[in-house]
C-alpha cells in the first residue's frame, strides 16, 4: 500500500488565552486526531463551532493561527512530518504543496493589489510557473471555475467583483500552484444559497479536473455530502465518527452524527387562516432616508392568530426592513397597517404602550441583544415591571415561571448573558418577548447564529410555546429548512417585492416562479448526488428554453 | 470628473471653509468676549478720555462684523495690521520668525518621523517581547511629561554639566547651516522626544492593524517570508494610516514648538506669540493664531487626501 | 483589593500621596507658601528638605502649595470638561439628526484650532484668574470628551438592546442612564485620567509661559518659571516640579489603564 497524501496521528492543538487581570490559561482545542487522506480524494470535516475543524485544517500546513500552537501529535505530508520542519522548509510547502481557501474571500484578499498579481503570487515564488505560465494557467483556472471574462477579471480589484466571484478566485488562488492539497475553510458559508450552490458546483468541478485532494471543512452536512469522499464527524476536538459519505450520510453510528442527520427534519402541520388576521399589512412601501430607490415595494401580507407568517429571502431582499416597518422604527412612505382591529401609527414614538407590548421582537444576535450588564432575572422582569407594575414576590415568581417556560430551571436569574450560551441567550430573549404577554413575536433571523442542533432546540421550543400561549410568529429567515420547520403560511421576498405568498403547502408545492423555484432548488439536500442533478436539471432547463 | 478628483476638490472646499471659520472663531475669540481691548492695554487706571481715544483709534466703536470683514480683507492681501505695541508692520515682523519657526520643525520632523516609524516596525517585529515593552514604557513616560520639563532637564544635562550643545538658541541670518544646528540641536532633541511617543505608538498600532488582517494570513500560508509580506502586502495597506499619524503628530509638533521656543528663547513665532499675549496685542495675536490654525488645518488636510488616494476602492471604482 | 497588578499599586499610591498633600497642604508644609525664610537657591539642608527658590521662600513648602493649586485647577477643569462634554455627547448621540450635526461640526471647528493657540488667543483679552482658567480649559477640552462619549454611545445606541428598550417605550432617561452610561462607563473612566493629565500639563504650561497662575500664588508650572535661571548654574530647583508633573501624571496613567482592563474584564464586561 501506498503512503497516504496526509497522514495525520494524534493529534494536539491547543491555545493559550489571556483573561484581562488574571493568570494566562492554558486550553485544549483538539484533543488527539487520527486520519488519512489519499491523493486526490476529498475528505469532509464536519461538526459545530468549537468543534476544531478549522484549525485541524490549518495545522495540515503547520499552522497555528493567532495564540492557537500545535502541542503533540505527527502531520505528515507527501512523507515527511512537517511538525518537525523549520520555518524555511515550512514557507516551501505552503503555497506549493498544500494551500489553503478561507470563509471569508474578501477579507483574505489584499485590497490594494491587482486579483491577477495575487492568484499567481504563490505559483511564482514558489517556483513552480514562470509569470506567463502562471498567469496562463489562472486565466484557465478562472474558466473553468465560471468566472466572466476569465480573460481579463485578474486586472481587477478585489472590491470590483461579487462575493461568490471572489470565492471562486480564491479557489483559483489555490488551485494556481498545482498544490497535492488544498484546504476549504467553509468557502460557501458567507454566500447566499442561490450563489452557494454555484460555486459548489465550481470548486467541485475544479477538484476533479485538477485531481487534487482536498480537506473539506463546513458545519453544514448536506453541502459536504455533495464533494467528499468520505467525512470525518467532529465535536469538541475529538472524532466521533468517521466514514464514507454514503456510511455518515445513510447508515450513521453514533447519536451525535444521528443528530446532525436528522436536523431540520421537526414535522409542523399548517394551520388554516381565520376570518381576522392579527395583523395586515397593506400596499406598504418604504425606503431609507437619504436614499433614491424603495426598499419595500407594495407589500401585501396577512398574519393570523396563533400562526406563523415566514418571510423568507436572501440578503438585501428587504425582508428585515419589513420588520424595521412593522415595529415602526422605519415609517412607511405608503400603505397602512393594522393590527388587532386598530390601525397603527407609522411612527414608533407615535403609537400607544399597548401597541408595544402586544408586538415583541426577538433578534439573530442574542449577544447584542442583551444589556451585558444586566442579569437575566433584570433583562425579563423589567417588561413585568414596565407593562404590568409588577414588583418584589410576584415579580419574581412570573420571572421563574418564565425561566421554566424556556426549560432554564432554577439558579439563571442571577447570571450574566456573558455566562450563557448561545442556545441559553437566545431562549432568554424568547422569556423577555413572552413576559410582555404579546400577540405576535417578530422573530427576525433568529437561529441563524447557532448550530443546527441547538437551533433545533429554539424552534422546537418557539413551536410549544405558540400552543401554549397563542401567539402569532413573524419569522424572518434566509434557510428554508427553517420555513418548512416553522411556517403555516409563507412570503418569498425578492428585490422588495413579495414574489410568492400563501399558505405553506401552496407555495412549497409547484408550479413555481422562476425566483421560488431557483431559491429553493439550491438548498442543498441531505442526498448524494443532489449537487450534479440539480447542476443538470438547471442545464436541461435551460437548453430546452 | 474622476470621482477621485471630485473628492478631493471637496475635502479641499472643506478645509477652506473649515479655515474660513477659525478666522471667525478667532476673530470673535478676540472681540465678543467680555474682556475690552482697550482696558486691558492700558490698564484698570486709564482715564476715560484716554479709553475713548484708544477705542476710536482701534475702530473698537464699529461693529464686530465690519471689523471682521476689514481685517480679513487685509489679511487676503497680506496685510496683517500693526502691533500696538510698538506700531511696526505684522507681517514684517513675523517673516522672519516664521522662517525660524520652519526651519526648527523641519528639523525636528526629519529626525523624528524615520525615527518614529522605524521604532513602531520594531515594536510590532518584537511585539510583546522585551524591545516593545521598554520602547511602551519609555514612551508612556514621555507622553505623561511637560515639554518645557524635558527641555530643563536635556539643558540641565546636556548643557550645563556635559556641555555639549548650547542652552539657548539663538540665531541669525548670517550664521552657517552648521553653526544653526548647533545652536538648536537641544530644541530639537526635546520637540523629537515630545512627538516620539505620540507617533511611535500610532505607528505601531497602525502596522499592528494591517498585519492581523486575513490577507496577511493568506500571504503567510502562501509561503511567503516576514519581510516580503510586509513589504509587499502590509506596506501598500499601511501607507495612508502612517501618513496620518504623522500628519497628526506633526501638527501637534506646531503647537509644541510655542513651548521649546520661549524655554530656549528661539527667535521664532512662538516665542512672538506668548511675549505679545502678556502684552495684550490682539492684532499680534490674531495673526499668529490664524497661521498656527491655518498650518493645523493644512496638515490634516493633508492627511485626509492622502487616505483618498491611497484607497483602492476610491482609486479603482466599481 | 488582591488582584491589583503592581504597576497599579504604585499609580494608586503616587496619586493619593499627591491628592492627600493637595488637601492638606497647610498642615504639612513646613513654611507658609509666601514666606521668605532664607538665602537665595540654599541647597537642600535639614532646615529647607528642598532648598530654597530665587527669592529665599522654602522650596518645598511651595511645591506643596503649588501641587494644591495645580490639583485643584486640574479637576475643577476635568470635572467641568467631562460634564459638559459627556452629557452634550450622549446627548448628540441619542438624539442624532441636526442636534448631532450642528453640535459635531461645531466642535470639529474648535478643534481645528490647537487648544493651547486657542487658550493663548483667548488670554490675551481676558484677566488671567484661577475661575477664567479653568473656565477656558473646562471648555476647551470638552471637545474631546463630547468626541469620545459620543462615539462611544453611538455604538451602544445601535445595538439590539437599545432598540428593544426603544421598542418597549422607554423613555429617554432610562434609555440614557440605564441601557447606555453602564456600557459607556469604563471608557469614560479612562478617559477622565486622560483628561486630568492633560488639565495638569495645560496649566502648568500656560503658567509656565506666565499666562496662567500668577505670582505670589504658587503652582507647578510657574515654579518652573521662577526658578528657570537656576538651571544655567547648575541648580535644580525648576526641575523638581517638573519631577512632580511627570510622576503624578504616569501615576494616573497606571491607575487608568488598570480601570480600563479591570472594567472590560467584570462578569457582564465586553468580550
Amino acid at each position: 500500500m501506498t503512503e497516504p497524501l496526509l497522514k495525520v496521528r494524534g493529534l494536539k492543538i491547543g491555545a493559550t488565552a489571556y483573561p484581562p487581570g488574571e493568570k494566562p490559561v492554558a486550553i485544549k482545542i483538539v484533543h488527539g486526531v487520527d486520519f488519512d487522506l489519499e491523493a486526490g480524494k476529498v475528505l469532509g470535516l464536519i461538526g459545530e463551532s468549537g468543534a476544531g475543524k478549522s484549525t485541524i485544517g490549518l495545522a495540515a500546513m503547520a499552522y497555528g493561527r493567532g495564540g492557537v500552537e500545535i502541542t503533540g501529535g505527527e502531520v505528515w505530508v507527501n512523507g515527511r512530518n512537517i511538525l518537525k520542519e523549520n520555518l524555511r522548509n515550512l514557507r516551501r510547502l505552503r503555497g506549493a504543496e498544500v494551500t489553503y481557501v478561507s470563509q471569508s474571500a474578501a477579507a483574505s484578499f489584499n485590497p490594494a493589489k491587482k486579483i491577477m498579481e495575487q492568484v499567481t503570487e504563490a505559483a511564482i515564488f514558489q517556483n513552480k510557473f514562470t509569470k506567463s505560465e502562471a498567469e496562463a494557467r489562472a486565466i484557465e483556472l478562472f474558466a473553468k471555475l465560471g468566472l466572466p471574462d476569465p480573460e481579463t477579471i485578474g486586472n481587477r480589484y478585489p472590491h470590483q467583483v461579487s462575493g461568490g466571484q471572489l470565492q471562486r478566485c480564491m479557489t483559483a488562488l489555490a488551485l494556481c500552484p498545482e498544490p497535492d492539497l488544498v484546504v476549504f475553510d467553509e468557502p460557501t458559508t458567507a454566500l447566499d444559497v442561490t450563489t452557494q450552490i454555484d460555486v459548489l458546483a465550481a470548486i467541485k468541478e475544479a477538484i476533479v479536473a485538477t485531481g487534487v485532494a482536498a480537506l473539506y471543512i463546513t458545519h453544514d452536512l448536506a453541502v459536504v455530502a455533495q464533494v467528499s469522499d468520505h467525512i470525518m464527524v467532529l465535536q469538541q476536538g475529538d472524532m466521533v465518527e468517521y466514514g464514507t459519505v454514503d456510511q455518515i450520510i445513510n447508515h450513521p453510528q453514533e447519536d451525535y452524527t444521528k443528530a446532525l442527520v436528522s436536523v431540520r427534519s421537526i414535522d409542523h402541520q399548517e394551520k388554516t387562516p381565520t376570518d381576522t388576521p392579527v395583523l395586515r399589512v397593506e400596499n406598504v412601501t418604504a425606503r431609507y432616508q437619504g436614499t433614491n430607490f424603495d426598499v419595500l415595494k407594495n407589500i401585501n401580507v396577512d398574519i393570523h392568530p396563533g400562526q406563523t407568517l415566514a418571510v423568507v429571502g436572501e440578503s438585501g431582499s428587504g425582508k428585515s426592513t419589513l420588520a424595521r416597518v412593522i415595529t415602526g422604527l422605519l415609517p412607511p412612505s405608503d400603505g397602512q397597517i393594522t393590527f388587532d382591529g386598530r390601525v397603527l401609527n407609522p411612527e414608533l414614538a407615535t403609537r400607544p404602550i399597548e401597541d408595544l407590548r402586544e408586538m415583541q421582537m426577538i433578534y439573530q444576535m442574542a449577544d447584542t441583544a442583551m444589556n451585558p450588564r444586566q442579569t437575566v432575572g433584570t433583562i425579563i422582569g423589567r417588561p413585568l415591571e414596565f407593562y404590568f407594575g409588577l414588583k418584589g414576590k410576584a415579580k419574581q415568581k412570573r420571572i421563574q415561571e418564565l425561566l421554566d417556560e424556556i426549560e432554564l430551571g432554577d439558579g439563571f436569574q442571577d447570571r450574566y448573558p456573558a455566562e450563557l450560551s448561545g442556545g441559553q441567550k437566545q431562549r432568554v430573549c424568547i422569556a423577555r418577548a413572552l413576559a410582555a404577554k404579546p400577540k405576535l413575536i417578530i422573530c427576525d433571523e433568529v437561529t441563524s447564529a447557532l448550530d443546527p442542533l441547538v437551533a433545533d432546540g429554539i424552534l422546537k421550543l418557539l413551536l410549544n410555546l405558540q400552543k401554549i400561549e397563542d401567539v402569532a410568529y413573524l419569522f424572518i429567515t434566509h434557510d428554508l429548512a427553517t420555513v418548512r420547520a416553522i411556517a403555516d403560511s409563507i412570503a418569498v421576498m425578492y428585490q422588495g417585492k413579495v414574489v410568492r405568498y400563501g399558505p405553506k403547502s401552496q407555495v412549497l408545492a409547484p408550479p413555481f416562479d422562476d425566483y421560488t423555484d431557483l431559491l429553493l432548488s439550491s438548498v442543498p439536500e441531505m442526498k448524494i448526488g443532489w449537487l450534479e442533478e440539480t447542476i443538470e436539471s438547471r442545464r436541461m432547463e435551460s437548453a430546452g428554453n | 470628473m474622476h470621482p477621485i478628483l471630485k473628492l478631493i476638490a471637496q475635502r479641499l472646499a472643506l478645509g477652506l471653509l473649515l479655515l474660513l471659520a477659525a478666522s471667525v472663531l478667532i476673530f470673535a475669540g478676540t472681540s465678543i468676549l467680555p474682556g475690552d481691548v482697550a482696558q486691558s492695554i492700558l490698564g484698570q487706571s486709564a482715564t476715560p478720555e484716554a479709553l475713548a481715544n484708544l477705542r476710536r483709534e482701534l475702530g473698537l466703536n464699529d461693529p464686530a462684523v465690519t471689523r471682521y470683514f476689514s481685517w480679513l480683507g487685509g489679511v487676503l492681501q497680506g496685510d496683517l495690521g500693526t502691533a500696538l505695541t510698538n506700531g511696526r508692520d505684522i507681517a514684517e515682523s513675523l517673516g522672519g520668525r516664521l522662517k525660524n519657526t520652519l526651519f526648527l520643525a523641519f528639523w525636528a520632523a526629519a529626525i523624528s518621523v524615520p525615527l518614529a516609524i522605524f521604532l513602531g516596525l520594531l515594536a510590532v517585529r518584537y511585539k510583546d517581547r522585551w524591545p516593545d515593552k521598554l520602547i511602551s514604557a519609555v514612551t508612556l513616560t514621555t507622553i505623561s511629561i511637560p515639554e518645557f520639563m524635558i527641555g530643563y532637564v536635556l539643558i540641565y544635562w546636556v548643557a550645563i554639566k556635559w556641555r555639549m550643545f548650547p542652552s539657548v538658541a539663538i540665531i541669525n541670518d548670517s550664521m552657517t547651516l552648521g553653526a544653526k544646528l548647533n545652536a538648536i540641536a537641544i530644541p530639537v532633541m526635546v520637540l523629537t522626544l515630545v512627538v516620539l511617543a505620540h507617533m511611535m505608538r500610532m505607528t505601531r498600532a497602525a502596522i499592528l492593524n494591517v498585519m492581523q488582517s486575513a490577507y496577511i494570513e493568506t500571504a503567510e500560508l502562501k509561503g511567503l517570508g516576514m519581510l516580503k509580506i510586509i513589504r509587499k502586502h502590509a506596506f501598500p495597506n499601511a501607507i495612508a494610516p502612517i501618513v496620518n499619524v504623522v500628519m497628526l503628530n506633526l501638527a501637534y509638533l506646531v503647537v509644541g514648538v510655542v513651548v521649546v521656543e520661549v524655554v530656549f528663547a528661539y527667535p521664532g513665532m512662538g516665542q512672538y506669540l506668548v511675549d505679545h499675549v502678556s502684552k495684550r496685542d490682539v492684532p499680534v495675536v490674531q495673526a499668529c493664531g490664524l497661521i498656527f490654525a491655518a498650518v493645523y488645518i493644512g496638515l490634516n488636510l493633508i492627511a485626509d487626501i492622502v487616505s483618498i488616494l491611497a484607497n483602492p476602492r476610491l482609486r479603482h471604482p466599481k | 483589593m488582591k488582584n491589583i497588578p503592581i504597576s497599579a499599586m504604585i499609580g494608586l499610591f503616587f496619586t493619593g500621596i499627591y491628592f492627600l498633600m493637595a488637601v492638606f497642604a497647610p498642615w504639612i508644609a513646613p513654611y507658609g507658601m509666601a514666606e521668605v525664610v532664607g538665602d537665595v537657591w540654599e541647597p537642600s539642608s535639614s532646615e529647607f528638605l528642598l532648598g530654597t527658590d530665587s527669592i529665599g521662600r522654602d522650596l518645598l513648602s511651595r511645591m506643596i502649595y503649588g501641587g494644591q493649586t495645580t490639583i485643584f485647577i486640574a479637576t475643577a477643569a476635568t470635572i467641568l470638561s467631562f460634564t459638559l462634554g459627556s452629557v452634550m455627547g450622549f446627548f448628540a448621540a441619542v438624539s442624532g439628526g441636526w442636534v448631532d450635526q450642528t453640535l459635531s461640526r461645531f466642535v470639529d471647528l474648535i478643534m481645528s484650532i490647537p487648544s493651547l493657540i486657542f487658550a493663548l488667543v483667548v488670554l490675551s483679552v481676558m484677566p488671567t484668574t484661577v475661575p477664567i482658567l479653568i473656565l477656558l480649559m473646562g471648555l476647551l477640552d470638552s471637545t474631546r470628551v463630547f468626541r469620545l462619549a459620543r462615539a462611544v454611545a453611538v455604538d451602544i445606541t445601535v445595538m439590539d438592546y437599545v432598540e428593544a428598550a426603544r421598542l418597549r417605550g422607554e423613555k429617554i432617561g432610562w434609555i440614557i442612564f440605564r441601557e447606555t452610561l453602564p456600557n459607556a462607563l469604563s471608557p469614560l473612566v479612562a478617559e477622565m485620567g486622560l483628561r486630568f493629565i492633560f488639565a495638569v500639563l495645560f496649566v502648568s504650561t500656560l503658567s509656565f509661559l506666565g499666562l496662567g497662575v500668577q505670582p505670589p500664588q504658587a503652582d507647578w508650572g510657574g515654579i518652573v518659571k521662577e526658578n528657570k535661571e537656576g538651571i544655567n548654574y547648575g541648580i535644580q530647583a525648576a526641575l523638581y516640579p517638573a519631577y512632580a508633573i511627570a510622576t503624578l501624571c504616569i501615576s494616573i496613567n497606571l491607575v487608568a489603564d488598570w480601570i480600563l482592563n479591570r472594567t472590560t474584564s467584570l462578569k457582564g464586561g465586553r468580550g
